[in-house]
């Protein structure tokens, strides 16, 4: 290459940027700008017409103005004149100044646009390329209009040459990411997919991008793509370093391809075709070899294109989840890594860890890494590593390796950069909470971490000790204990001071037996650190104090003469004033069984999920939280798990909520009434927008758990379980979380059924928004279940703790399968819930019960002797094999229960006739249970080969 | 990938190319933040930081720093490899490039970066066909300056 044409002679520009190089200051700087632009205005106001060449280069001298970070105003119009120069340069600068200085005037964009429709028809590969580059860097809305019909035709066309096709693609890429509705594929789907079939490999680099984007948004459509991708990726990955010429990089065959290649293939779940998908594992296999083998190069781009391949690789291995033999090798690499001199990869095998920490096949290996992983806490230099290095120890803690990394993350909170302090903090109790044995070692923990890390203790996690503290009566003898010793301390943080107050002031008798933990020396000791403390604070202790004079007669002068004192009882401090007020009246009026019934300990909080989990998962987003780990601490939560989301405060500690939860008489309660001032917000009487907010993010992790009902997720897995309760009955409860409980009636007639269908609201929070939909997914909706949803649409309002219910009919056409599907939305505290159900409508609803006699049934059983007449199964009973429990549940099928027709006594037989609108299905069931070896052997026979089938799978899950 | 930045040592932003629609405030702002957050980084450090719901990818060569900001599921490593590949491009290009040939040729400096990259995804990767691309353009260029000086000759 000539070290050419740069510049190509705008020799005004260079002695320009000269110009503005030497300026010495900020102010010559402008100074010297503001001349030029004054010169060029007056160029292009001049009279005199100017040149291209001219136009070009103050055009070019504006742009470089603006990149240096000044306005520009003016010049858009010359920019765009150059656009219809036939000078290539001189079209190119005016395409640059127009993608960088992008304008909303419509006159100019109906005129740039002109000119671009003019250089794409021109049939001039290197305009239309300019062009196209024009629109995928400007990426407007009125571009995607003019051009989104226009640019799907150029890049399939035949004659289009290769440069052309690449920029169209990712043009085209572009204006679907800022205009999805205006890019219809439609008829180009399967040319664009076949694009990965190019001989160009630039074509395929730059189309597979483009597929990549539609196939998230519509992977059916897209889902050819899939073999034609394996092929792509197994011809690349075999082929020798040097078969692909200038698109092997470093000795690495095409690696930005591969790269993108496994990308799609993260679209999809594994191939369904053994083919293919064991042509992808083979792929797989020979990407993981390769990084054992010795490297071709020494240099740096080499193995790091070498090991992108490889982290995508196993980005896909953990997307399909299902290889134990891969993920394990996965992770033996990755380990390798963790110890790479290359911190970058160390940082990289550090984040891929942490996804396959979650995967069940590769949990355990992940975890041998441990002590690898806590000495990168410890020694690594870059806070961006040594913060991969905490997730993944949190990422990677059960219940066998809590307690030492508890330790280690608390160890490493004394000096950890305060950027990640919150986070740690978080981390630290949610694992503390979460495997916690034995409670007083998750006190030790909590009391530590605001201890070493105060001021990163956010208000959840000290609701969240003092909720579980209330909650076990086994731990409290032990927290007061430990409390009062951290108290001890000279300097201790007023969150210690905070939960100190509040657990003293519930349970300091438990302790007040020891001398030196007597009631007066509690007191003094809580009351040296009030004058330090904020507001908030001082609040709660004054409550605290009201407490003791209940729990600790003794003490009631010595904190009467506190609360009378001057500094409280003239506070300018409304609420501190208040409570000094109200609490020194009802410990001079109130007689001890009232105080003692006001004053009572507080009861148990509900059980909820753990507040601090949600907050976690709100600050990092959606996918801090794994679905695995939700599903774990609602199955371990119950050991721990005490608390309400709301914090104590929002009930506790304030006497006047005290009242209204115990509903003491009410001519004692007006003196409690709390004026609503700000700090009351802060202690006592968090009403209902914050206890809005905080159960809505527990919401949203709901949300999350559902919106994952792709086939293979586990939601699906359990709303399945509500369908197969109902095969057999028709009334219950099908679905239930913490917001919403649904209950179904339904009753069948023939052909027909009808469902009422009851929403409950759990919460007291009202459901805005509430809409629901059956949908009949597949082949129900063309030809079966004519599911007539003569629903009216449910109210959209549902107040807490409502119920309100919704009748559908439904017609059964003919045979069926699949089940309808419910939907639900509804706005709960601001985050928009959404579920989808199956609903328990199976083909066995429609039956009506044959009595017959055993000649009759062995005659038809006879009949019915085609293989494919005849569904069988053997398998396991899962509930118990009671003779009464049998009996009822085959009833519940619908079927007539045949007495005396087997000759095993044993056995059960039954028969019925399926109704459906257009024909009738006769069916025979026979059922053979064998105690010993708890087994079924189930026989279906049925005029109609789909109902046996079916049948029989729905049968097999029931007993 | 959402954007690319280039500047120098002492901060002074060298080349800016967005891939997603943001304000010229909002340019501003993320300019300054990310310059300031990775001048403060110390040489051995990690290339990959965390920033905002971004992953950043940067790498110094001599003077400049060159720094791009994608998504999640983007892959770090060859991102930077991008960067190697397209500062490849411009030292071929220029010959042995320098930050002074990013300066007085900027407009060279986005031209060979729309070949390489297109909406933010690599468009050619062939540094062969990549540069072939732009030696056309420049042909193009030489041959209508000659046609100008001959009419103008005339």
């Amino acid at each position: 290459m000539p070290a050419v044409s740069k510049g190509d002679g705008m020799r005004g520009l260079a002695v320009f940027i000269s110009d503005i190089r030497n300026c010495k200051s900020k102010e010559a700087e402008i100074k010297r700008i503001n001349k030029e632009l004054a010169n060029i205005r007056s160029k292009f106001k001049g009279d005199k017409a100017l040149d291209g060449y001219s136009k070009k280069k103050y055009v070019c001298k504006l742009l470089f103005i603006f990149l240096l970070g000044h306005d520009i105003d003016f010049g858009h119009m010359e920019a765009v004149n150059l656009l219809s120069s036939n000078k290539y340069t001189e079209k190119q600068i005016g395409y640059l100044f127009i993608s960088v200085l992008v304008n909303s005037n419509s006159e100019l964009i109906r005129l740039i646009n002109n000119a671009i429709k003019n250089d794409l028809s021109s049939r001039n590969p290197t305009f239309m390329c300019l062009a196209l580059h024009c629109i995928a860097n400007v990426g407007s809305r009125e571009m995607a209009e003019a051009f989104a019909s226009e640019i799907p035709r150029i890049l399939v066309a035949g004659d289009t040459m290769d440069s052309v096709k690449q920029s169209a693609a990712l043009c085209l890429l572009r204006l679907y990411k800022t205009s999805p509705d205006l890019v219809l594929m439609g008829e180009w789907t399967s040319r664009v997919v076949h694009l990965l079939n190019d001989q160009h490999m630039g074509v395929v680099t730059a189309a597979i991008s483009l597929i990549t984007c539609l196939s998230q948004k519509n992977p059916d459509e897209f889902k050819t793509c899939v073999s034609l991708a394996v092929s792509r990726l197994s011809r690349i990955v075999s082929s020798a370093s040097t078969d692909l010429q200038d698109y092997t990089y470093y000795f690495v065959p095409a690696p930005w391809l591969s790269c993108k290649l496994l990308r799609l293939l993260q679209c999809y779940p594994p191939p369904e075709d053994g083919a293919v998908k064991g042509r992808l594992v083979e792929c797989l296999e020979t990407i993981l070899n390769k990084a054992q083998e010795p490297p071709k190069s020494k240099k740096v781009q080499h193995s790091n294109a070498k090991n992108a391949i490889l982290f995508e690789a196993i980005s896909l291995i953990i997307h399909y989840d299902s290889e134990p033999n891969l993920l394990v090798r996965a992770c033996n690499q990755l380990g390798q890594f963790l110890q790479h001199r290359e911190t970058n990869l160390r940082y990289l095998a550090l984040e891929s860890m942490c996804t396959l920490a979650s995967s069940e096949f590769s949990h355990e290996a992940v975890k041998t890494h441990i002590e690898t992983v806590i000495n990168a806490l410890k020694t690594e230099r870059d806070v961006s590593v040594r913060q991969r290095a905490a997730d993944l120890l949190y990422a990677m803690c059960d219940r066998s390796n809590a307690k030492q990394i508890v330790a280690e993350m608390l160890s490493y909170l004394e000096t950890a950069d305060y950027s990640i302090r919150e986070e740690m903090v978080l981390k630290v109790a949610i694992l503390a909470e979460k495997y916690a044995v034995d409670y007083s070692w998750y006190v030790d923990t909590i009391l530590n971490l605001i201890r070493i890390a105060g001021d990163y203790v956010s208000e959840e996690v000290w609701y969240r000790v003092i909720q579980i503290v209330i909650n076990r009566d086994d731990v409290q003898g032990y927290a007061a204990k430990t409390v009062f010793e951290a108290l001890q301390a000279p300097a201790c943080h007023e969150n210690m001071v905070k939960v100190g107050g509040y657990i003293l002031g519930e349970f300091g008798n438990l302790i007040a037996g020891d001398p030196r933990s007597s009631p007066l020396v509690q007191f003094n000791l809580l009351h040296s650190k009030f004058h330090l403390c904020s507001v908030p604070t001082r609040a709660l202790l004054l409550s605290a104090y009201i407490k003791f004079i209940n729990l600790f007669p003794e003490t009631k002068a010595t904190i009467q003469e506190v609360l009378r004192c001057d500094s409280q009882i003239r506070n300018s401090d409304v609420e501190l004033q208040q409570r000094a007020v109200e609490y020194l009246k009802l410990s001079s009026i109130a007689s001890t069984d009232v105080l003692a019934t006001v004053l009572e300990e507080m009861p148990p909080f509900p059980e909820r999920e753990s507040s601090i989990l949600a907050k976690l998962k709100k600050k990092k987003g959606p996918g801090a939280v794994s679905v695995t780990e939700l599903e774990d601490s609602k199955r371990e939560g119950g050991e721990l798990n005490g608390g309400g989301d709301r914090g104590p405060d929002t009930s506790a500690m304030s006497a006047s909520n005290a009242v209204s939860r115990h509903s003491v008489t009410s001519n004692l309660s007006y003196v409690f009434q709390s004026t609503p001032s700000p700090s009351a917000d802060l202690l006592g009487i968090r009403s209902s927008a914050p206890a809005g907010t905080a159960p809505a993010s527990a919401g949203n992790l709901l949300v999350d758990v559902f919106s994952e009902a792709g086939p293979a997720a586990p939601s699906a897995a359990v709303n399945d379980d509500g369908f197969l309760r109902f095969v057999c009955k028709n009334n219950g409860v099908l679905f239930e979380n913490q917001l919403l409980q649904i209950g179904i009636k339904s009753e069948y007639r023939q052909n027909l059924g009808r469902m009422y269908l009851f929403y409950g609201n759990k919460t007291s929070v009202q459901f805005a928004s509430f809409t629901t939909s059956v949908s009949c997914p597949g082949e129900l909706q063309s030809h079966i279940l004519s599911l007539n949803v003569q629903t009216k649409q449910v109210e959209p309002l549902v107040e807490g703790g409502a119920q309100i219910q919704q009748v559908l009919n439904i017609e059964c056409l003919t045979d069926f399968s699949d089940a309808p599907l419910l939907n639900i939305k509804f706005r709960y505290g601001g985050a928009l819930q959404n579920l989808t159900l199956k609903l328990p409508v199976t083909i066995n609803k429609f039956f009506q019960p044959t009595e017959m006699s055993s000649h009759d049934f062995f005659q038809r059983w006879k009949q019915l002797s085609q293989p494919q007449q005849e569904a069988q199964k053997i398998f396991k009973a899962n509930h118990s094999m009671d003779t009464e429990v049998l009996k009822a549940k085959l009833l519940g099928l619908g079927t007539a229960l045949l007495d005396n027709v087997d000759p095993n006594p044993e056995n059960y037989v039954c028969a019925g006739v399926i109704q459906t609108k257009g024909q009738q299905v006769g069916c025979l069931l026979r059922l053979e249970p064998n105690a010993q070896a708890q087994m079924y052997r189930l026989t279906l026979r049925c005029s109609k080969d789909s109902v046996s089938r079916r049948l029989c799978e729905l049968l097999a899950e029931q007993f | 990938m959402q954007f690319m930045l280039l500047f120098s040592r002492q901060g002074k932003l060298r080349l800016q190319k967005w891939y997603v629609p943001l304000s010229d405030k909002e340019r501003k702002k993320i300019s300054r933040d990310l310059v300031q957050t990775i001048l403060a980084r110390k040489p051995k450090m990690c290339s990959f930081l965390e920033w905002r719901d971004l992953k950043i990818v940067y790498k110094r060569y001599a003077s400049l720093y060159f720094c791009c900001a994608v998504e999640d599921q983007d892959n770090e490593l060859i991102t930077l490899e991008i960067i190697h590949r397209y500062v490849e491009l411009l030292d071929k290009y220029f010959g042995s490039v320098c930050e002074l040939d990013i300066i007085f040729n900027f407009e060279k400096a986005y031209f060979i970066l729309d070949e390489f990259l297109l909406g933010g995804e690599a468009q050619e990767t062939s540094k062969k066909n990549v540069l072939k691309a732009i030696e056309q353009a420049d042909l193009l260029q030489e041959v209508s300056s000659f046609a100008v000086d001959r009419f103008s000759a005339h």
